[in-house]
């Protein structure tokens, strides 16, 4: 038991983001709204952001990525220790990544809207129902 | 003491997560998406990744929640799940 | 269909889950990830480039590349927005019929096409879905929008030492143009920034982080390594590299700003310009 204990205490970033995951994948796959497929498919972005986020961490009293002193003392003649502080680089990939997903959720709500202009609804089913009215018969 | 305020808000997370894909109103689910951008946001900052956070406070729950609302201003609130 | 979706979701954690049991636990300082190409930016970014915050430094001088083709993701939504939604003239189907407010009564006065418009201070044009006269809510958003702005160009500058940098401040100065279409009206943030001031305030974000790489190559050093530009800033090659990444901060900035405020105009006017949120 203990052991168990032990797995998931920590492990726990990664449970958490798995079911985050989960979530994002159910929304996409089971809700018929297009507004509600987007906010799925945002979440699944922001869980594997914080699964990146959190392989970033490090324990053991390690600082933000931002040398102290930096300025105003010269360049320290030791240098920064790299135990000192957390890992710099998932912060980089993910920064990016956060303003590319919301330029993608804009294209994304356009085309929902473009889909309601067209055809009245959001819900995936009618939208299919209007289709097959148009084409007579044919889906 | 940090490992408690993360289990806290992670909690959080989830739960707002859950709600904005549930519930049955676009306008809310909308509002609660920016609270679930939000959280993550205190979650990350917890974790260290201060330029993370601060992206994410300003795009997530700032600016992507202003475009959902445009977006369901223009189309419709009702959803059937 | 739920269920299958359930059934799919849920095998789909169950196999990572087993997966995460060769995984470092959380906070190992000797996991792979940390232990391989992040320690020479940790010991070495603040020597390189004088820039103490290391994301700053990793993202626009190491990694360079990858922020330019970010910043074009970006740029390319914003037109694809613009593809996709914009439509240039009148609506057919609901002819340009104009309300007018007059403020000292608060009457509304509706114009058919082809109708005189009110040439007045008095008369105020509001949108076909009725907004009361909202002072506090327009008053209180002048005071504050200087100082957001200010912020943005603040977190902009500083990002070398504090966290922040071009995408966050180039948000921020969106955002604060997005707040004054959204508390005055549309057409009024169209006066203050038009559509082709932010078409042309996107392409010129990305042709500067552009141009600041192909500077570059021109003063012999390879595509976007600063310290070929020391000749021109007339310092050394460690200031260079910082000067550089405050230039590409400054274009990356300028493409995330108005992409934003792109996406808005098109997306709460469906493209018509005409009446927003």
């Amino acid at each position: 038991m203990s052991e168990f204990i032990d797995f998931f205490v920590g492990k726990y970033n990664y449970w958490a983001f798995i079911l985050l995951m989960m979530i994002g994948l159910y929304a996409m796959i089971a809700k018929k709204n297009l507004a509600k497929k987007i906010i799925g498919m945002n979440i699944f972005q922001t869980a594997i952001i914080l699964f990146y986020i959190s392989t970033a961490a490090k324990g053991g009293g390690a600082s933000i990525p931002i040398i102290a002193h930096g300025h105003g003392h010269g360049l320290s003649e030791h240098g920064a220790r790299a135990a000192d502080y957390i890992n710099p680089l998932p912060h980089v990939l993910m920064l990016t990544a956060i303003v590319v997903s919301v330029a993608t959720l804009g294209v994304a709500l356009t085309l929902a809207v473009k889909v309601y202009h067209q055809y009245g609804t959001l819900e995936e089913d009618e939208i299919a129902d209007r289709i097959r009215a148009q084409t007579g018969g044919e889906p | 003491m940090s490992g408690q305020l993360d289990m806290i808000i992670l909690l959080f997370v989830i739960i707002s997560g859950i709600g904005a894909i549930t519930v049955r109103d676009l306008l809310g689910a909308a509002i609660l998406f920016g609270a679930y951008s939000f959280l993550m946001c205190l979650l990350w900052a917890i974790m260290g990744a201060v330029d993370v956070a601060f992206t994410e406070a300003s795009v997530g729950a700032g600016v992507s929640t202003v475009l959902f609302v445009a977006a369901v201003f223009r189309t419709t609130r009702r959803t059937k799940d | 269909m739920k269920l299958v979706a359930l059934a799919s979701a849920l095998l789909c954690g169950t196999i990572l889950l087993f997966g995460t049991a060769e995984f470092p636990d959380f906070g190992d300082p000797d996991s792979p990830a940390a232990s391989h190409v992040s320690p020479r930016y940790i010991e070495e970014a603040m020597a390189e480039t004088s820039a103490p915050n290391i994301v700053t430094a990793v993202l626009a001088d190491y990694r360079g590349f990858d922020t330019l083709f970010e910043t074009a993701v970006v740029f390319s939504a914003a037109m694809a927005c613009f593809f996709l939604l914009r439509i240039f003239g009148e609506d057919e189907r609901r002819p340009s019929e104009k309300l007018y407010r007059h403020l000292p009564t608060g009457i509304t006065l509706r114009i058919d096409p082809g109708g005189k418009v009110p040439d007045s201070p008095e008369f105020e044009r509001i949108d076909g879905i009725w907004i009361p006269h909202d002072v506090i809510v327009k008053t209180t958003t002048r005071l504050i929008i200087p100082f957001i702005q200010l912020f943005g160009l603040y977190v902009i500058a500083h990002g070398h030492h504090s966290p922040g940098g071009g995408f966050q401040g180039g948000v921020i100065l969106g955002a604060s143009v997005i707040l004054y279409a959204i508390s005055q009206n549309l057409r009024q943030a169209l006066g203050r920034m038009g559509e082709a001031v932010s078409a042309v305030f996107c392409a010129a974000g990305v042709f500067i982080y552009a141009g600041a790489g192909a500077l570059c190559l021109l003063m012999g050093a390879n595509f976007l390594d600063y310290s070929g530009l020391a000749p021109l800033f007339g310092v050394d090659a460690i200031q260079a590299r910082s000067l550089g990444i405050l230039v590409v901060e400054i274009g990356v900035g300028l493409a995330v700003m108005s992409a934003m405020v792109w996406i808005y105009y098109n997306l709460a006017s469906m493209g018509r310009h005409q009446e927003g949120l």
